[in-house]
């Protein structure tokens, strides 16, 4: 162990840098008598490091001449502040700390042997008064440190780097076959495998029938690949259901297969390249690329470490489209968040308040996002509840290849290479984790399954796989996701085999067990098969780029996963067993009733709408979508914020792929309601698949070449009537694709999204499913947007009106034809601009429409009653006086479809009436601020 | 014979194939070389006629926007730049690119001489402390900065950046860049009027509404926004509004235009 000293630089800015947002959280926290907090930046160096040395180091790297001062913390005094300090916890990825070492370096000095980051913070209390050291560790705990990757000191903080923990090379053998059943379970929960008994009792009769035990390598392993979240037991689960509803059969041998394959089948689009079978969905773009979609959740990690979670949650889904051998070319969010407002005395024991939760998340995708260079273009923010403790944060991915260019078979010989971030104790047994319930304990346990991303590492990914696809220097490919090389490996290897020496891994640091090696979800690693003759290549490309490569092995046609660490096999499992020894599981279901619930009249309109519109999952997400990159790569030709001051909401974006030929564009889209989903499942899915379609449409995409991505988010299965409200929203996906046309080509389900109180009390998040749609525009220029374009022009109601007031709207089977109408009518140029009605109804469509044309609207509904109903299947469009009859002309074997409701005005002011009296009337004004109002906005400017 | 451009490419560089395109449209023929083989020697500086730093986070910004790329300039390509620049060559630096060129000290050198002068100048955070994505109207105001010259119509173009907020280590600095013409881009109104500091208009709190500066010689410019972003009519923001413009674009053909008279 070094025995060097450490430095401490302390960097702070010359202007005196209050930071309010902070003040304001304190505030919230009950912390009142603060004024004022400083941030300052930590930089510790470990090494012999002369005077001279130092200062070269503080003035020409750790800081900026112009905005910064410094000092070394042994050359001054710093006791007169209240100050705290938080440093990460060794281990926990710092980029930062590898470019100082790498830096100081590269100015010759040498000496600095590793580096640290952190934080340091300054108090003043109001009226000269000290803080409360009561007062300053909630500050620490609740708002500047988090306990999962963070530590923090009350004064000064000493950094710690990562030591020698464990022994090298202890293997367990786990003594199994003799267990009885509640020993099994037992096993079971304290590895945290998340395995059932009959998991448990197919594992025992392997080793029984082989004649030995296990080892620790072999059933974390087994525990990994058979668990929910790698191989969604519960979708693929004989289900009975115990009451009938709408007739669906009493046995369900599968939802996957019966509702979500079966709809994908049953469609069999000639354009859909590939569905349910890739690291991601795939489709045709033109004669000469394919384009693939995937969209990921990565809500536990989320709720615990919020910045950490969404952050590799975008890495994550960026390596699936690098696992179809595509470059990434944008990328989705969808987040779902407790009240803003929330009481923190109403929190569950232990879990974060949902405004850190809200800002860490969206400064995690930011992050990553921002840094790697894809546009982040498309996704929704939603509020409820029921998310206080289990966020969601949905994570999506686009990319484009050439086609017919993503090999998928290794051959007996290949090498089996890795490539990207080192090996680390992090995120072990994430893929378990994310199979269980989360209670108070949770934060402490699982810390080891949160990780902070670096996707300049993963940017890195990029550039070598897209130029070693081409090159053509490999013959399969796949991400390390959860399960981390086990599952990677034993998924490649599956129909062939392999043999894998540990000791080859390059780690972060040393001291690993072999089973943390294998099963380590470090971030920003690929495995590769590279026949041998191809890896001197591959290696020159990974030198290029500051790659890692590293040769852990070779596939073989042995059948086996075999797994080696120095002269000892470790791992020797039959691929068969593995892979298809999972026992099927065997659900009960009860689908609760729909509920008689009705959307509520309200009383005063005017204000119903001004309500309406700063509602959270209705305001402007502008504050949001600001912080994302959505330009890079320069084809977002149908952007996030539209209109005549670029902040109307969009309804879906287009993008046209840099480095594509010809006109043709992506169209990419979202539906999610989850009030819905608490009220009747099967009707949500219809609506959220409508939705997504309905969004895609409204800026031109082709309704008859949609495909649909499914990801669930449910409570916990084993639940009869979880589990039954998931068959109905499965069996709405069916119908709803079916109705559509529309196939899914890729899904994902995140179930167990529930934390169990110290006081028992279950807090299950509401049916969650999130539709992503993807379509084409086939020609950019054509492109329609929401915001209103001139005054005098007409504006229409498209789509059949129900007379129903649901709070579950129904779906008239007549809605394809309409949206077909409506795409040839565009397709004819005749549309100015087309907005989808969906919560708030006409009347917060009609407004978003004048916020984003800056114009004014005066239109006649057929009754009050259609106000703010929420319908399906309805949209309001801008049409020239002169094309009106040819735009009529489309729907004319619709006619019930199509309704002239008045007009758009230079008077800055929009007017609905019904009956012939005026409901609404509000100036321009008045809605943009009501719109640009709602709570929690971040940052606060 | 169309100009080479070359496109540096250092670990994080994001925005090279954006600005590789918009070189191509404007006539140059743009190569995008990853750092390491210039310094390998398999690529050499002299067989191009104009460098470009696009955008990005080169090392993730660690330790600052743009920091760590400039020590690379300085350690390992200082002889290779100056005599690039001292050649008259046009240089652009967008974005992270600008954060590079200003933490290296090859910009704005404000006394006028053409050594390096860190420490003058620095792209620090946004005056609201946060990252943002917007479009901008730029104004150019220097006819001594070659990529701006002549150039009468605002650019409408994306800004993307944390770090974006120009601002002097002495303020009578300013008097000097003005008195050699080298603020060459300034954030402005929609019809090309003074910002005049006003949020979002200047989007990061430049000092004087500063989005691109240039050295004392006019051959290299850095800005903050994205001209390479709008080079196509369907990148407008409003272009189903009918408006268009491809404003982007003609600053990158006066660079092309004048590296191919050299």
């Amino acid at each position: 162990m070094s025995e060097s000293p450490i430095h401490c630089l302390v960097v702070s800015t010359r202007a005196e840098s209050n930071v309010p947002a902070l003040v304001a959280d304190a505030h919230a926290l009950g912390v009142t008598n603060l004024a004022h907090i400083e941030k300052h930046d930590l930089y510790f160096l470990r090494g012999e490091l002369e005077p001279a040395q130092l200062n070269q180091l503080a003035v020409e790297l750790l800081t900026d001449p112009v905005t910064h001062t410094f000092v070394w913390r042994n050359d001054g005094d710093m006791s007169d502040v209240q100050a705290l300090e938080v440093a990460l916890r060794p281990g926990v990825t710092d980029p930062v700390a590898h470019e100082i070492v790498r830096a100081a370096h590269a100015l010759g000095i040498t000496a600095v042997e590793e580096a640290a980051t952190g934080q340091r913070y300054t108090f003043r209390g109001a009226l000269a008064k000290p803080l409360a050291t009561d007062d300053l560790l909630t500050l620490a705990r609740r708002l500047l440190a988090n306990d999962v990757i963070q530590r923090y000191a009350i004064g000064e903080i000493e950094p710690t780097f990562p030591q020698d923990a464990h022994a090298l090379g202890v293997v367990e053998t786990i003594p199994l076959t003799e267990l009885t059943d509640g020993e099994l379970l037992a096993l079971s929960r304290d590895r945290r495998a998340a395995l059932d008994l009959n998991e448990m009792r197919a594992i025992q009769s392997y080793y029984r029938s082989r004649g030995r035990q296990a080892t620790d390598v072999e059933f974390e392993m087994i525990a990994q690949t058979w668990s929910e979240h790698c191989v969604h037991k519960t979708f693929k689960a004989n289900i009975s259901l115990s009451s009938l509803v709408s007739n669906p059969p009493t046995v369900i041998n599968g939802i996957l297969k019966t509702y979500l394959r079966a709809a994908t089948d049953k469609i069999s689009a000639p354009w859909v390249r590939s569905a349910f079978v890739d690291n991601a969905g795939i489709l045709d773009f033109d004669d000469e690329h394919e384009i693939s979609f995937k969209v990921e959740t990565h809500n536990h990690p989320s709720a615990i470490e919020p910045f950490g979670g969404a952050n590799t949650g975008v890495g994550g889904v960026i390596r699936d489209i690098l696992g179809v051998s595509a470059k990434p070319i944008a990328a989705t969010d969808v987040l779902c968040f407790g009240p803003q407002e929330l009481d923190p005395g109403q929190l569950p024991e232990n879990v974060l308040h949902p405004r850190r939760i809200r800002s860490g998340v969206i400064a995690g995708v930011q992050d990553y996002g921002n840094k790697i260079g894809i546009p982040t273009v498309s996704g929704a923010i939603y509020y409820d509840e029921g998310y206080t403790a289990n966020p969601l944060v949905f994570c999506g991915c686009v990319g484009i290849a050439p086609k017919d260019k993503h090999p998928r078979a290794p051959q007996p010989g290949d090498r089996i290479i890795v490539l990207g971030g080192r090996t680390g104790r992090d995120g072990l047994r994430g893929a378990t984790f994310s199979s269980m319930t989360m209670d108070a304990q949770t934060a402490q346990i699982a810390g080891a399954s949160v990780q902070i991303g670096d996707p300049i590492t993963e940017k890195g990914l990029i550039e070598v796989i897209t130029r070693a696809r081409d090159a053509e220097l490999y013959t399969a490919i796949t991400d390390c996701g959860a399960g981390g090389l086990s599952s990677a490996v034993g998924e490649m290897a599956s129909d062939t085999g392999a043999e894998v020496a540990l000791d080859d891994v390059r780690l972060k640091y040393p001291g690993l067990a072999p089973w943390e090696i294998w099963l380590s979800e470090a971030q920003e690693r690929m495995v590769l098969a590279v026949p041998p003759q191809s890896v001197n290549a591959l290696n020159a490309l990974c030198d290029t780029y500051s790659v890692e490569l590293t040769d852990i092995g070779a596939f073989n046609d042995s059948g086996h996963t075999r797994v080696h660490y120095g002269s000892r096999q470790v791992l020797d499992l039959e691929n068969h067993f593995l892979h298809h020894g999972i026992p099927q599981r065997h659900l009960t279901a009860t689908p609760p009733p729909p509920s008689n619930a009705r959307q509520a009249a309200p009383a005063n309109f005017e204000q119903r709408l001004l309500d309406l519109l700063s509602h959270p999952n209705i305001a402007s997400k502008s504050d949001v979508i600001r912080l994302y990159d959505h330009e890079v790569q320069g084809g977002t030709v149908v952007k996030p914020l539209t209109g005549a001051q670029n902040d109307g909401p969009s309804d879906a974006v287009a993008l046209k792929p840099i480095g594509t030929q010809g006109a043709r564009g992506i169209v990419l889209s979202c539906g999610l309601n989850p009030e819905y989903g608490k009220h009747d499942a099967y009707g949500m899915a219809l609506s959220v698949i409508d939705e997504a379609v309905r969004n895609a449409v409204a800026v031109g995409a082709d309704p008859s070449r949609i495909a649909l991505l499914d990801n669930f988010c449910w409570g916990d299965p084993k639940r009869p009537e979880t589990l039954g409200a998931l068959v109905e929203a499965a069996r709405g996906c069916h119908d709803g694709a079916l109705l559509f046309g529309a196939p899914f080509v890729s899904g994902k389900d995140s179930l167990n999204n529930e934390y169990l109180g110290a006081d028992g009390a279950r807090h299950a998040i509401p049916p969650t499913l999130l539709i992503s749609a993807i379509g084409y525009l086939d020609n950019v220029g054509d492109a329609v947007t929401m915001d209103l374009k001139r005054a005098g022009n007409l504006v229409y109601r498209v789509g059949i009106l129900s007379e129903s007031d649901a709070i579950v709207p129904p779906l008239a089977p007549e809605t394809p034809r309409v949206y077909r109408a409506l795409h040839q009518a565009m397709r004819a140029g005749l549309v100015r601009a087309c907005h989808d009605s969906s919560e708030g109804g006409l009347a917060v469509s009609a407004a978003e429409m004048c916020i984003g044309g800056r114009l004014g609207m005066s239109i006649e509904l057929e009754s009050p009653a259609a106000l703010f109903r929420e319908t399906n299947g309805t949209l309001l469009v801008e049409i020239e006086p002169q094309n009106a009859a040819a735009f009529e002309e489309h729907f004319r074997t619709l006619l019930q479809a199509l309704a002239n409701l008045g007009s758009v005005t230079d008077h800055p002011k929009l007017e609905i009436r019904a009956n012939g009296k005026t409901l609404v009337s509000h100036t321009l004004d008045s809605l943009v601020s009501a719109w640009n109002r709602g709570p929690g906005r971040y940052p606060e400017t | 014979m169309l100009p080479k451009a070359l496109i540096l490419h250092a670990t994080g560089t994001n925005r090279d194939h954006d600005a590789a395109r918009a070189l191509d449209l404007a006539g140059a023929q743009p190569e995008i070389v990853p750092l390491l083989h210039l310094r390998a020697g398999s690529r050499r500086w002299r067989d191009y006629q104009m460098l470009v730093l696009p955008g990005g986070f080169a090392y993730a910004d660690a330790l600052g926007a743009g920091k760590l790329l400039a020590l690379d300039l300085n350690l390992y390509f200082a002889d290779a730049v100056n005599d690039f620049v001292a050649a008259g060559k046009p240089v652009l630096g967008i974005c992270n690119g600008f954060q590079a060129l200003v933490k290296a000290g090859l910009l704005p050198s404000p006394d006028g001489t053409p050594e390096r002068d860190p420490g003058r100048a620095t792209l620090t955070f946004n005056a609201k402390g946060h990252f943002e994505c917007r479009w901008v109207t730029l104004r150019a105001a220097s006819q001594k900065c070659i990529w701006t010259r002549g150039m009468n119509e605002t650019i409408y173009c994306p800004i993307a950046h944390g770090e974006g907020n120009f601002q002097l280590a002495d303020s009578r600095d300013l008097e000097r860049l003005r008195a050699r013409d080298q603020i060459a881009l300034r954030y402005a109104r929609g019809d090309g009027a003074a910002a005049a500091g006003a949020y979002p208009l200047n989007p990061n709190g430049s000092l004087d509404d500063i989005a691109g500066v240039c050295n004392p010689q006019g051959n290299v410019l850095g800005l903050m926004p994205h001209p390479e972003d709008h080079i196509f009519n369907y990148q407008h923001p409003r272009h189903t509004r009918g408006e268009c413009g491809q404003s982007g674009l003609p600053l990158f053909v006066n660079g092309v235009q004048y590296a191919a008279q050299i």
